[in-house]
């Protein structure tokens, strides 16, 4: 097994795929605007998901604002209430989330990591970028149509999402649907590029198995979202035709208000299959990423390798399978045959083993390490236990029973936040202070840094673990206001406050986090080349910032894995994929012995 | 430093949160304590879990926090170790999925004795049919809903003659007896969670659904609907009351069967649904919102 880690070779295979000729922008406009470049493309959807992500953000200062201090906001209607989380709901996990790891990461850091000189097919590559943009630009015009935005909730489970009773039947949900196909039609643009840029263009001496494991998260997450996505694509051109031409595909008989519709003989539940099928592989489609870009944060800012990396390919590979056959986990009280949840509980929980296995490699790894404790490594370590919190209550949720009274519960709001809310976000918050000075040739500030990490980690923690007890309680979710309900006792309202509270600072701090990232573009302190000191192809490139082509004249050559870290023997303790065994420095006292890993 | 400071600190702390807050489920009234068991287990398991791989991080980041002149150690794998843990998570799932399965089995095995109630869902309000004398719910049909018939029943079925109908007021339930709910809805998704009965399910138009429960002390107890089912959504509640044996049928003949109520509803000006319903009828396009029910406040009384 020659390409298996952390060996390493002197021989490698002769390159399979010609060096290619890149198109070279000429004008600002193609350089910039019209760009092909990965890296352009890649700061395009970062840049359009940051900013759509804030306007998420600010409609959840809203909701907490009436949950928090209910019959004070004149101006947050029941029906508004009910657009307020649908559009959060949605542009956090799929304009957010899922267009910043794919588009912005994935962009960047496939053909650097990989050691390629852009994605293969650039003009593909650009055309996603605008289709995205298009379907965030449609989304965005749903606020302004008449009647409002779309208030069927994030999973826009009919028949209440085209009927009288939600709110923008007329034309928000139309404009929700075909976002939603656009943003598909983009997205599938640049996942075969993802996909087909790892398979075909990595660089001499990159095996699979020489990857880091954020290119390994990136890539299965992308093959993922291009099987999941087409299950949303179908669902959503099928309730358009329901909701245009009047089909019956989800909707059976309905008297609406005393009024006999047109409908008939349809399924609302084939729909939940449809969204579901789609919808929890998203969840690991936001996921995988974030694993595999925390285990290389880990591993640098630790000194050391990612502990059992074989394992954890694999356990990335696992998951990625076992996410197809767990979606109807959120159906156990749809009113599906009840049959089901013996097998979709089964399958839930055993997804946990290769997940724990995950987080014991992380914490494996911060043993016996040397641990900076840079910006990096602190949103890292966060993750962890958020992540760990949020997984555990998901087997909670995951064993069919225990579901049954805390389904549509604040218990699930508090489970998804931690999990697929503040863990994403503490990774890629994480990540842009580790590629920021490589994206920038700068540093970002130090002190604004700290400030915003504390308060997003303790805030974040502060605003849902406590909010998992309402659900305990009964508290029900999406509901414009509680009122006063038999079994809900008045402390409940003061959590509520406290939490509200909470959720505006932490909020706030995310103010500070933006400043930061501008302010640093132009006055942040200059970042020396490799400033991590990090072994992975990103940081070995001619210039940094990276230039257009990326390596110049000369493709880099692979000889070891990403994480030749404090490698006994070695005068440094890090060695570049790229560096040669006979460039290896070695220590004092070593020169007999050799370094171990360039020995074997 | 710090942060290996508040990593014990947030651990610790939530461990106490659970402890000692006052928020907690509320206090069960059905047979369904197995759930709460099955729960208990899962948090032990779990917490036993988060506590320690908390409190070994914190050690981590405090013990081998990056000094001058140390070095991290080399060690790419340790098959040995990874399968241990491997078989202990594994252990650790199979204890909280078994016995998960096994109340799951309960849960949806309704015993023969069960009594048969119907619980019928609209935007937004919920209403109950019981099968009266002869113990059959008639048959019922969406097509058939009508300001007359607002259940949508079959007038030609002979079960559904002596229904016994409780169009927006409370349900009462005898005390001790197990009662398998059906649940139906003519317009869209609902959902019939009384927490207390620790039960829930989805009512969708088109298809029958059910639960089953045994109501194990009296008490006044109110339901909500846990499905997102429009604007109206949040005011969707109704009361379950649980009565000794004698109360329940004293109450239980003072209700009207389906017969009876057709007859009253071709003479006078109808139910107060149907009175709900035709309002809606006689609005204007837009005034498609003019059914919610007015806000929380004046709602409540
Ligand atoms: C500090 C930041 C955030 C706050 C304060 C916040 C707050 C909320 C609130 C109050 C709700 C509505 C609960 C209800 O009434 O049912 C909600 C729903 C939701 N949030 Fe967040 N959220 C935040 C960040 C995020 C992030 C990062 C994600 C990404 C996954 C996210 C995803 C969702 C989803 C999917 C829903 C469900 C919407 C629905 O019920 O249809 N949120 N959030
Ligand atoms: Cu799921
Ligand atoms: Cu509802």
């Amino acid at each position: 097994m020659t390409d298996v880690t952390p060996e390493t070779t002197s021989y490698l295979a002769p390159a399979e795929v010609e060096d290619v000729e890149l198109y070279h922008p000429k004008s600002f406009v193609t350089k910039y605007i019209w760009s092909q470049d990965a890296k352009v493309i890649a700061i395009q959807y970062a840049v359009t998901a940051i900013a759509i992500g804030l306007v998420a953000l600010v409609l959840s200062w809203m909701m907490r604002l009436q949950l928090g201090f209910p019959d004070t906001f004149s101006f947050i209607s029941p029906e508004a209430y009910l657009q307020l989380i649908t559009m959060h709901g949605m542009i956090m996990v799929i304009y957010l989330l899922t267009a910043l790891f794919l588009g912005g990461f994935g962009n960047y850091l496939i053909p650097l990591m990989v050691g390629a000189r852009d994605m293969v097919f650039p003009y593909v590559n650009m055309l996603s970028y605008w289709v995205y943009l298009l379907a965030v630009l449609v989304l965005v015009a749903s606020f302004f149509v008449p009647g409002g935005s779309t208030g069927a909730g994030w999973t826009l489970y009919p028949p209440q999402a085209i009927l009288a009773g939600t709110p923008g039947q007329s034309y928000g949900i139309i404009l929700m649907l075909a976002s939603l196909a656009l943003f598909i039609i983009g997205f599938t643009m640049g996942g075969l590029n993802y996909v087909v840029t790892v398979l075909q263009a990595r660089t001499r001496g990159m095996t699979l198995m020489r990857m880091p494991l954020t290119v390994w998260g990136i890539f299965v997450a992308t093959i993922l979202a291009l099987l999941a996505f087409p299950a949303l694509f179908v669902g959503a051109v099928m309730m358009m035709f329901d909701r245009l031409l009047g089909t019956s595909f989800f909707m059976p008989q309905i008297v609406e208000f005393g009024e006999s519709l047109k409908y008939g003989g349809g399924s609302p539940i084939l729909f939940q299959h449809l969204f579901w099928f789609f919808g929890h592989p998203e969840v690991y489609i936001v996921a995988l990423p974030g694993f595999g870009i925390v285990s290389d944060l880990l591993s640098v800012h630790a000194r050391k390798n990612i502990f059992g990396y074989r394992m954890m390919v694999w356990a990335i590979v696992v998951i990625g399978g076992l996410s197809f056959v767990v979606w109807a986990h959120h159906m156990y009280v749809s009113g599906m045959n009840p049959y089901f949840g013996f097998f979709f509980a089964t399958s839930t929980l055993i997804i946990a083993v290769p997940t724990a296995i995950k987080v014991y490699n992380w914490v494996l790894t911060l043993w016996r390490g040397n641990i900076h404790l840079t910006l990096p490594m602190l949103f890292a370590i966060a993750f962890i236990i958020t992540f760990v919190n949020g997984g555990i209550t998901g087997l909670f949720l995951g064993n069919v029973v225990v579901d049954v009274p805390l389904s549509d519960t604040m218990f699930v709001v508090a489970h998804f936040h931690m999990v697929m809310g503040v863990a994403p976000i503490l990774v890629i918050f994480g990540a842009i202070y580790h590629w920021y000075p490589l994206m920038s040739g700068r540093m970002l500030n130090q002190a604004m840094g700290h400030f915003h990490f504390w308060v997003t980690f303790i805030g974040a923690y502060l605003i849902y673990f406590p909010m998992h007890y309402l659900g305990f309680i009964g508290v029900p979710r999406r509901y414009y206001a509680i009122g006063e309900t038999e079994f809900i006792p008045l402390s409940a309202a003061t959590l509520n406050e406290f939490i509200t509270v909470a959720a505006l600072i932490v909020g706030l701090a995310q103010v500070v986090f933006i400043f930061n990232l501008v302010w640093s573009l132009f006055k942040g302190e200059k970042s020396v080349k490799n400033p991590w000191r990090a072994t992975s192809l990103e940081w070995q490139t001619p210039q940094m910032p990276p230039a257009h082509g990326n390596w110049g004249k000369e493709l880099p050559v692979v000889y070891r894995w990403a994480y030749d870290y404090s490698v006994p023997g070695a005068a440094e303790d890090f060695l570049p994929q790229n560096l040669a065994p006979d460039q290896v420095a070695i220590a004092k006292g070593h020169e007999a012995s050799g370094v171990r890993a360039a020995a074997t | 430093m710090i942060l290996a400071f508040v990593l014990v600190v947030l651990v610790v702390g939530s461990v106490i949160f659970h402890l000692l807050s006052p928020w907690w489920w509320t206090p069960i009234a059905s047979n369904w304590d197995y759930i709460d068991h099955t729960i208990t287990i899962t948090f032990w398991i779990t917490g036993v879990v988060f506590v320690a791989i908390g409190l070994f991080m914190a050690y981590c980041v405090f013990r081998f926090r990056h000094q001058e002149g140390t070095r991290a150690a080399y060690e790419p794998e340790n098959k040995r170790l990874e399968w241990w843990l491997t078989v202990v998570t594994t252990l650790g799932v199979a204890g909280m999925l078994t016995p998960g399965l096994f109340v799951w089995n309960q849960f949806i095995t309704v015993p023969k004795e069960a009594d048969v109630i119907e619980v019928m869902a609209q935007q937004w309000q919920f209403s109950f049919r019981l099968p009266g004398k002869d113990g059959v719910l008639g048959t019922s049909d969406t097509g058939n809903v009508s300001s007359e018939n607002p259940f949508g029943l079959n007038p030609n079925d002979p079960n559904g003659q002596d229904d016994v109908l409780i169009e927006a007021q409370d349900l009462h339930l005898p005390l001790n007896r197990p009662v398998k709910v059906l649940l139906r809805s003519v317009d869209t998704l609902h959902n019939f969670y009384v927490p207390q009965f620790r039960a829930k399910m989805d009512m969708v138009p088109g298809m029958v659904t059910y639960f089953w429960f045994t109501p194990t002390r009296t008490g006044t107890f109110e339901s909500i609907c846990a499905e997102l089912c429009g604007t109206g959504h949040y005011t969707m509640r109704a009361v379950v009351v649980v009565d000794e044996d004698s109360a329940y049928q004293t109450w239980l003949q003072e209700q009207s069967t389906f017969k009876q109520a057709l007859a009253k509803n071709r003479n006078s000006t109808g139910s107060k649904l149907s009175l709900a319903l035709s309002k809606r009828q006689t609005g204007s396009a837009d005034s498609v919102y003019g059914v919610i029910p007015p806000k929380r406040n004046s709602l409540r009384n």
